[in-house]
């Protein structure tokens, strides 16, 4: 064998230190307490000690902390039994199974090895040790003994035990400020106090969560996914993980919350301005693509909220993002008049397999068979449409475009404004009654009921918003009859399929400024292979 | 102890801030013994000192029932809706 183990210190259970390997060989068998096989082993070991204690140590490390005296007292045993409560050596030395025996040599070379209870493996290592000692073989009653006894799994394999341990050992890649919570100190309610809460209770990012979480991704812990406004705050894969973590996420989202990260860090969408507008917009994520399957995310009931984990804890670490690394929060950059729900989270998958249309990705560019995370900036919604007297395809196309005019405002129309609608399966299926209805067919469908001669949106008594009257004056009445639909153009109205099989009720998002001026949707896909 | 890992951009300490201090002492300041032996003794002076060198304010004293315990969530309140200030005592 070429395996050769790390060096220990171990305490023996009166305090004196143990360091191994060398000079010599040894034999080292880790035990612990409640283990059946490694009771039936002590005995074994203690006259592997008795016969060649002197040339050689016979050292037992032991996983049970005050079970490693009772493991002693019980069989009696005078070899050095080794601390191991903390299971570093355990973990060092990779083992699975209890009791695990290694014979090394003075580097830490292992000549042999075996696990568990096999009494041909223990008789041989007996013989063998006798040889190249030059000693009598321990006198051992073997018949006494069981041919075959399986062990028990390892106490550092213990998530409690080996979460930490992999912290340590990997501990160098993280960057991130620790920060020590005192053992009086609520870690929930610290949390609160520092301002890193969206108003919801977190999960504390330690490190063992935060390297689990950054499993979820091939990304390295330092590389960079984003500059995050407000304050172009350096989102790394670290940091990311951090809040993913306190969001509740699972290390699979880390793909899809790298892509939404990404998207909403960019230019065109503008998260400052997102998280600014007194408007109060939020960032609403849809996902396209096999992800959603894989990672257990909801397209059907309930697909806008709630209960399900990957659809709630993907949006709201994306928000905890803008916060915490970006420095958007409420009173600060965030100067939200009402605040919207949505600012916690919102993000669903498309019931792409319930859609007769290409699905939002497709339609933006990218294969089906892309993962494609999609953003867009909206300041209400989701808004009911409730339809279910309709029958005729364009009676319910009729009512969606209907539904569309409580963007910003009814009578304001031509608006520049993203909408994101959601249809359901029930207005699909009778959207599709008489054949194929194309989006293309749904927006015009949306633009031609929703037409409305200007002279509607003059400034009046009822409501001031509108055309100023002055302005309307000299346009004249021929200019004011001509109509304008709701939307300035069909490229604002974005559709997506979501909900479940049961129900008449689509819904829509309304958007704020959409373009330049202020967020436009982006589509980013999700690196997940 | 529990180790968490800082979610910012780390442009400001984690400690507990500080609550922002005001340019002027005004209004009332409690003193609070923490029953420490001979905190009376330092409070008592700090509170001559205090009402001969800040003119018009009030000084209200308050006592933990014992230094070895963390201040009742009681006291704590009565204090935070009595006082604009508080001097907490440490003695020996």
């Amino acid at each position: 064998m070429t395996d050769s183990k790390p060096a220990f210190s171990l305490k023996t259970l009166t305090g004196e230190t143990v360091s191994l390997p060398g000079p010599g060989p040894a034999l080292v068998v880790f035990v612990k307490e409640d283990c059946e096989t490694c009771n039936t082993a002590a005995p074994v070991v203690q006259a592997f000690h008795r016969a060649y204690g002197a040339a050689m140590p016979v050292v037992m490390p032991a996983q049970s902390g005050e079970g490693n005296h009772v493991l002693r007292d019980r069989h009696g045993l005078t070899l050095p039994i080794l601390d191991d409560s903390a299971c570093r050596t355990s973990f060092d030395w990779d083992i699975e199974i209890v009791p695990s025996v290694f014979w090394i040599d003075g580097n830490g070379g292992v000549l042999s090895h075996f696990e568990g209870f096999v009494r041909e493996e223990w008789q041989g290592l007996n013989g063998q040790i006798a040889a190249s000692l030059g000693l009598p073989a321990a006198q051992i009653d073997w018949d006494s003994l069981p041919p075959w006894r399986p062990g028990c799994g390892s106490q550092h394999l213990y998530p409690e035990y080996f979460d930490k341990l992999t912290a340590e050992r990997d501990g160098g890649q993280l960057k991130a400020r620790r920060i020590e919570i005192a053992v009086a100190d609520d870690v929930s309610e610290f949390m609160f106090d520092q301002g890193f809460s969206d108003g919801l209770p977190l999960v504390p990012p330690t490190p063992e969560r935060v390297l689990r979480m950054m499993q979820g991704t091939r990304r390295a812990p330092q590389d960079l996914v984003a500059i995050v406004p407000p304050n172009m705050g350096e989102a790394t894969v670290e940091k990311v993980a951090i809040n993913a973590v306190m969001a509740g996420c699972k290390p699979e989202y880390m793909p899809v919350i790298i892509a939404a990260l990404e998207a909403v860090c960019t230019d065109a969408f503008n998260v400052h301005g997102v998280t600014a507008t007194t408007m109060g917009a939020a960032p609403v994520i849809v996902v396209n693509g096999p992800i959603r399957e894989r990672i257990g995310m909801n397209k059907g009931l309930a697909a806008l909220g709630s209960g399900n984990r990957a659809n709630a804890t993907i949006g709201r670490a994306i928000r905890l993002i803008v916060g915490n690394v970006g420095g958007g929060k409420p009173g600060g950059v965030e100067r939200s008049t009402l605040g919207n729900p949505m600012k916690y989270t919102m993000c669903f998958a498309e019931n792409e397999e319930r859609s007769p249309w290409p699905p939002l990705h497709v339609e933006r560019g990218f294969r089906k068979e892309d993962s494609v995370v999609t953003v867009f900036a909206m300041t209400g919604g989701p808004v009911h449409i409730v339809d279910q007297e309709s029958r005729a395809p364009d009676q319910v196309a009729g009512s969606i475009g209907l539904g569309l005019e409580g963007v910003f405002l009814p009578k304001l129309h031509n608006l520049p404004v993203d909408t994101l609608l959601v249809v359901c399966p029930e207005h699909i299926d009778t959207l599709m009654s008489d054949g194929p209805y194309s989006k293309e067919r749904l927006r015009a469908r949306i633009q031609a009921v929703t037409q409305r001669p200007l002279r509607e949106m003059v400034a009046d008594p009822v409501s001031g918003a509108g055309i100023p009257a002055a302005i309307a004056e000299k346009m004249g009445a021929e200019r004011l009859a001509a109509l304008a639909p709701k939307f300035a153009g069909e490229q604002y109205i974005h559709i997506v399929v979501a909900g479940s099989d049961a129900g008449k009720f689509s819904s829509a998002f309304h958007g704020w400024a959409t373009g330049e001026i202020g967020s436009q949707s982006v589509s980013r896909r999700v690196d997940s292979d | 102890m529990t180790i968490i890992l800082d979610p910012t951009d780390e442009r400001k300490p984690v400690a507990r801030q500080v609550s922002p201090r005001k340019a002027a002492i005004s209004g009332t300041v409690g003193l609070m013994d923490i029953r420490k032996p001979r905190g009376n003794v330092l409070l008592d002076e700090l509170e001559r000192q205090l009402m001969a060198t800040v003119p018009g304010i009030k000084v209200q004293r308050f006592a933990k029932p014992t230094f070895t315990k963390p201040c009742p969530d009681d006291l704590r309140r009565e204090i935070a809706g009595k006082v604009d200030y508080l001097i907490e005592a440490l003695a020996d």
